[in-house]
This record gives structure tokens, C-alpha cells and sequence, in this order.
């Protein structure tokens, strides 16, 4: 069951909108926000908060990018492979990290601390090559201070 | 920021070095709100949609399309609510002005919000932004609160008797988002897959009602319009296409970054003046105008004006504005592994040509790049994308098209290159 906090931040979020459903990926964000992820129940829960089908919510769940349905890592790690970024090297920065940390894009590290992916243009590219951490831009980057950001994560 | 010429005319940025500019104290102390409460207490909507008009305002996301006269289009005759949408998705990538537009100036886009709002009559503003763009977004929530509890926004806007809300809504992953039919299913709560047109969002948009769909720079110039009138407006810029606007440079360049300029200046004079050229003494060799899905163009063709009249000329288009350079090592084979990396991967999927021919791109590219490519294999990217060219419901797989036409068109010799060498000959390249 998702907390009365979220219960009540989605309400809140419906409040704004014309029709209920358009809260639901505000909703959807809340309750990851909660769980790390989206387990089904939790899902069908949403579905019933927005009187939809089940299905309906998972359809929209995998079309979106930041939604997930299996456990996450503590902190998503994001590089910007996009253009500028390939062209000033965040693509050689994605090969390092997954050296440095033992795993592929798209994996999470054993001990349950870092996801790591890439993404697409994060609209940062004045300071290429860059990447997001959880919420956080961190830009012009090389490997020293790179590797200085992923140390400093819990 | 860069601002080097003393002299340019740079009105949206002027006061972007100023923190207390994202307060609404710090925005009212140079003038702001001033405009959008005279307009909005001494103007008819008619007169403003005509001063627009006059004007003319093209719109900054991408497409060029007249601001005024897509106002025009909203039915003012009908009951129930009708909407405004601003378009704050900004994916496009070598886009980077939405974001510097919202951190550095929110107040700027509500006013240029408020005006076009009380013009179509719209209830309510929904401000839709990408969702990695968290920091933006709490920045825009702090002047949306603001604005609401300093009267700015609400019941009674500035006093004028007229009401306006402004809701923040963020995306979640999705570059499709930015079509403006994806953008509204997303805004409904559902998948972004753009919709078939007609009927266009004046006649039925977000939630069935008549809407509009600005992008965020579009709106910030409006103010200025009416702060200073139609023919200052028209002083800057070329004839058909007025103002200035923030050009994104990035790759290549000493000197990476916004620089606000007109419309009409020179892509050369961009990447060298302003942006300090080519690092390292390295020499040029393309640049894209305008964001990824715009056509490059090599480095013999780079002194045209930047505004969409020249650029069709030389077969491309401003788009966002975002120029991306690239210098003499750079392999373009690579450049069109990423580009149709990124398109297959943010295809929506509904149409068979995008969804199935921006993966052919991509897997053709990459073969030429590792050397396994045939020359048969070039007539077959051209002939994917040819297919793809005006075929679908939105004009994603034309802009995963182009960028590879124009690839073909100018660096034809690199691609037969790596299918004679049976290997990429550019060993000093970015890394793929
Ligand atoms: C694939 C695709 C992606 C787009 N992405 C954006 C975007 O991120 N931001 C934006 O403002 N417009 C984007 N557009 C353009 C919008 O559909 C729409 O034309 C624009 O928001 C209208 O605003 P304007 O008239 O003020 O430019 C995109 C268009 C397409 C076809
Ligand atoms: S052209 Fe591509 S992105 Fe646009 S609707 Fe069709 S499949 Fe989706
Ligand atoms: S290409 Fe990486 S932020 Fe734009």
C-alpha cells in the first residue's frame, strides 16, 4: 500500500489537472519515489487510484524511460552519449565507468550502490561531456573528477 | 554566457547574470509584469494577436511557424475551457537555450506566458518539461508560487480582473514528447505517441479542448514585443525572420555556449567570432545549424545567414538553433552512428517506416563504420531513408532522414572510404 504522504501528494496532483488521468505519471513518479521501483502490486494499485485497467498503467510505465520495474541501484549513474558529448568524449567516459565499476549500462552494481546507463542529450551540451547523477548535472567533466563523483556516493 | 559584441542587440539574456532575477522582486525591480499588465488592461485580445502578427514572431521550437498567426487559430466563440501549452521538453539535442530560459528568467516566460494566454482566452497554462530537467522545474514551481501568491497569477491577474493558472507538469523519459501531439497524449496521462492531424490541437487538444503549442523561447520574446513596440522588434533580425535568439554551440569550440544574437548572423561568424572557432589549431569540417535532426553542412558552406529563408537554400533549416561542430578528425561515419543511434532508439514505434527503418540506419552505419559495409550498402541507406521521408504520422522520421541524406550528399567519398579500407580511416576520431 502506498504511504499516506504519497496518497496525499497524488490527490494533490489530481487537484491540479482536468481530468484524473492526467496526474498519472506524477503519481507514478511519486510511488517510485517511495519504492526505488515499480512492483506490480503497487502498479495495479495506481491502476485503481485512476480508475484505469491494470495493463493500461503498465503500457504507460514501459513507454516512459524513467520508469522501472525491477529493483534499482541506491544512485543512477547517466552518462550523455548523444552527439556532443560522443564528440568530446563521453563515450570513452561510459567505457571507463563500466571498467571502473564492473558493470554494463543498464546493470547495477553487486553491491546494490550505483545503476549505470547512458542517456540521450540531457540539454547540457555547452559543457560536454556530462552526466546525471539521481537529480544532479555534472558537467565538463574528464576521468579524474569523474571518478572523484562516483567515490564520494553512499 | 557570451556576449562579446558590445553593440548586439540581446534582450532575453540581458539580465541572466543577475541571480535576484528569478525572484519576483528581483523581475519587478527591471520593469517586469509592467507589460503584460498594460497589455492586458488597455488591449483587446484582437489587438494583441494583431500586434503579434505585425510582428512576426516565429516560433523558437523548431518549426518556424508564425506565433501570431497560430493564435489566430484558437476558436474564441466556444464554451468550456481552452488551454496553452508550453513546449519545455527540449530534447533535441544540441539544445541547450529552454533550460538557461527557465533557470535564469522564469518570470520572463510567465509574462510571456500571460500575454498570448489572455489573447486566446486560455484558463489555464500547462508547462510541460522534460523530467530530467529537475532543477529547472523547481526553479519554475518557486516562480509559479511566487507569481500566484504575489497576484501575478490566479483569480485576478495583475489586478486586470482576468484569471490564469499555471500548471507544472513533468515528463519522464521520452524525446517524443516534444512533438507537440506526443507532448499532449503524455499531458493526458498516456503513452507520448503523437497523433494523427488533422484535427489540430487549436480545434482539439489537450483533454478535447481548443490549445495552443509554444515552445519556451517563443514565449520569452513576447514581452519584449510589446515592451518596445512592433517596429524595434522588426530592427533586429532579418525581414522574415525578426528578433534574436539563443544560438547553443557546442562540440568543437573554444569558447562552448549560449550566445544571444540575431536572427540572420552569420554561421561562420558564430562558430569563429563568437564561439573562438576551432580549438587546437585543428581546421573545421562540419557543422549542423541546428540541432541533430537538422542536415549539416561542410565547411565550404558556412557563411550563410542564420534564418531559416538562407538555410533552405542550402538545404538545411535553423531548427533549435543548437549548432554542433565538428573538426577535421572527426570520422563522419561515426557522426551518423550516433545520430541514427539516437533516432532508433526514441522512435515511438507506431509507424512500420520509423520504427523499422530508423533501426536500418542505424545497423547500415554501424556495418560501414566496423568495415563490413559493400557499396551496394549506400544505395540502400538512401534508399531506407527516402522511404521514410514524409511518410508518417509526425516528422520524426523525416528529421531521422535528413541529417543522413545530408551525410551522403557530402561525405559520400569518407563512406567509400571505410568500404575500400574495410576499416575506418580515422584512427584520431572521438571515441564510439
Ligand atoms: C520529433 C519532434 C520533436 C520535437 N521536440 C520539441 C521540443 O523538444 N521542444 C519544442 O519546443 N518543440 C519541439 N518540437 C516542435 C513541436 O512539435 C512544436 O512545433 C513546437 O513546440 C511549437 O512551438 P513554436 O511554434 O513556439 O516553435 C518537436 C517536433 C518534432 C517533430
Ligand atoms: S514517425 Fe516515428 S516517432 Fe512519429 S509517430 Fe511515427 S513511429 Fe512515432
Ligand atoms: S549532447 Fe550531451 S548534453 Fe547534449
Amino acid at each position: 500500500m502506498v504511504s499516506v504522504a504519497t496518497r496525499a501528494a497524488i490527490d494533490a496532483e489530481i487537484a491540479k489537472m482536468p481530468e484524473k488521468r492526467g496526474a498519472l505519471l506524477a503519481a507514478l513518479r511519486l510511488v517510485q519515489a517511495e519504492y526505488g521501483y515499480l512492483p506490480p502490486e503497487v502498479m495495479e494499485e495506481v491502476a485503481q487510484i485512476f480508475g484505469l485497467h491494470p495493463t493500461e498503467v503498465f503500457e504507460v510505465v514501459s513507454f516512459y524511460n524513467h520508469f522501472h520495474v525491477q529493483p534499482r541501484g541506491r544512485h543512477e549513474v547517466n552518462v550523455c552519449t548523444s552527439l556532443t558529448c560522443s564528440l568530446r568524449g563521453g563515450r570513452g567516459l561510459l567505457r571507463q565507468l563500466q571498467a571502473y565499476l564492473g558493470v554494463r549500462a543498464g546493470q547495477t552494481t553487486e553491491d546494490g550502490r550505483i545503476s549505470l546507463g547512458h542517456e540521450e542529450c540531457l540539454g547540457a551540451c555547452g559543457n560536454a561531456p556530462m552526466l546525471r547523477i539521481d537529480d544532479t548535472y555534472h558537467l565538463d567533466l574528464d576521468w579524474v573528477r569523474t571518478q572523484q563523483l562516483l567515490d564520494g556516493l553512499e | 554566457m557570451g556576449h562579446r559584441v558590445p553593440h548586439v542587440t540581446h534582450y532575453l539574456t540581458e539580465h541572466f547574470a543577475d541571480p535576484g532575477y528569478t525572484t519576483l522582486s528581483g523581475y519587478r525591480a527591471q520593469g517586469g509584469y509592467e507589460t503584460a499588465r498594460r497589455v492586458l488592461a488597455e488591449q483587446s485580445p484582437e489587438e494583441v494577436i494583431g500586434t503579434l502578427k505585425n510582428a512576426g514572431l516565429k516560433g523558437r521550437g523548431g518549426a518556424g511557424f508564425d506565433a501570431g498567426l497560430k493564435w489566430s487559430f484558437m476558436p474564441r466563440d466556444q464554451a468550456g475551457p481552452s488551454y496553452l501549452v508550453c513546449n519545455a521538453d527540449e530534447s533535441e539535442p544540441g539544445s541547450f537555450k529552454d533550460r538557461v530560459l527557465m533557470e535564469r528568467g522564469p518570470h520572463q516566460l510567465l509574462e510571456g506566458i500571460l500575454i498570448p494566454a489572455f489573447a486566446t482566452g486560455a484558463a489555464t497554462t500547462f508547462l510541460y518539461i522534460r523530467g530530467e530537467y529537475a532543477e529547472p522545474a523547481r526553479i519554475l514551481q518557486r516562480a509559479i508560487d511566487e507569481a500566484t501568491a504575489g497576484g501575478v497569477l490566479g483569480s485576478n491577474v495583475l489586478g486586470t480582473g482576468f484569471a490564469h493558472q499555471v500548471v507544472l507538469v513533468r515528463g519522464a523519459g521520452a524525446y517524443i514528447c516534444g512533438e507537440e501531439t506526443g507532448l499532449l497524449e503524455s499531458l493526458e496521462g498516456k503513452k507520448g505517441q503523437p497523433r494523427r492531424k488533422p484535427p489540430y490541437p487549436a480545434e482539439c487538444g489537450a483533454f478535447g479542448r481548443p490549445t495552443t503549442v509554444n515552445n519556451v523561447e517563443t514565449f520569452c520574446h513576447v514581452p519584449h514585443v510589446f515592451a518596445r513596440g512592433v517596429d524595434w522588434f522588426r530592427s533586429i533580425g532579418t525581414e522574415e525572420s525578426p528578433g534574436t535568439t539563443l544560438f547553443g554551440v557546442s562540440g568543437h569550440v573554444e569558447r562552448p555556449g549560449l550566445y544571444e544574437l540575431p536572427l540572420g548572423t552569420r554561421l561562420d561568424e558564430i562558430i569563429f567570432e563568437h564561439a573562438g572557432g576551432v580549438p587546437g589549431g585543428r581546421k573545421l569540417k562540419a557543422a549542423i545549424p541546428g540541432g541533430v535532426s537538422m542536415p549539416l553542412l561542410p565547411a565550404g558552406h558556412l557563411d550563410v545567414p542564420m534564418a531559416n529563408e538562407f538555410l533552405r537554400e542550402h538545404g538545411s533549416s535553423l531548427g533549435t538553433g543548437g549548432v554542433i561542430v565538428m573538426d577535421e578528425t572527426t570520422c563522419m561515419v561515426r557522426v551518423g552512428c550516433v545520430i541514427s543511434e539516437f533516432f532508433r532508439d526514441e522512435s515511438c514505434g507506431q509507424c512500420t517506416q520509423c520504427r523499422e527503418g530508423t533501426g536500418w540506419l542505424h545497423k547500415l552505419m554501424l556495418r560501414i563504420e566496423r568495415g563490413g559495409g559493400t557499396e551496394a550498402d549506400l544505395d540502400v541507406l538512401e534508399d531506407v531513408a527516402g522511404k521514410m521521408e514524409g511518410q508518417t504520422i509526425c516528422a520524426f522520421a523525416d528529421a531521422a532522414a535528413w541529417p543522413v541524406q545530408a551525410l551522403l550528399r557530402h561525405f559520400r567519398s569518407e563512406f567509400l572510404e571505410h568500404v575500400r579500407a574495410e576499416k575506418c580511416p580515422f584512427p584520431e576520431s572521438f571515441e564510439l
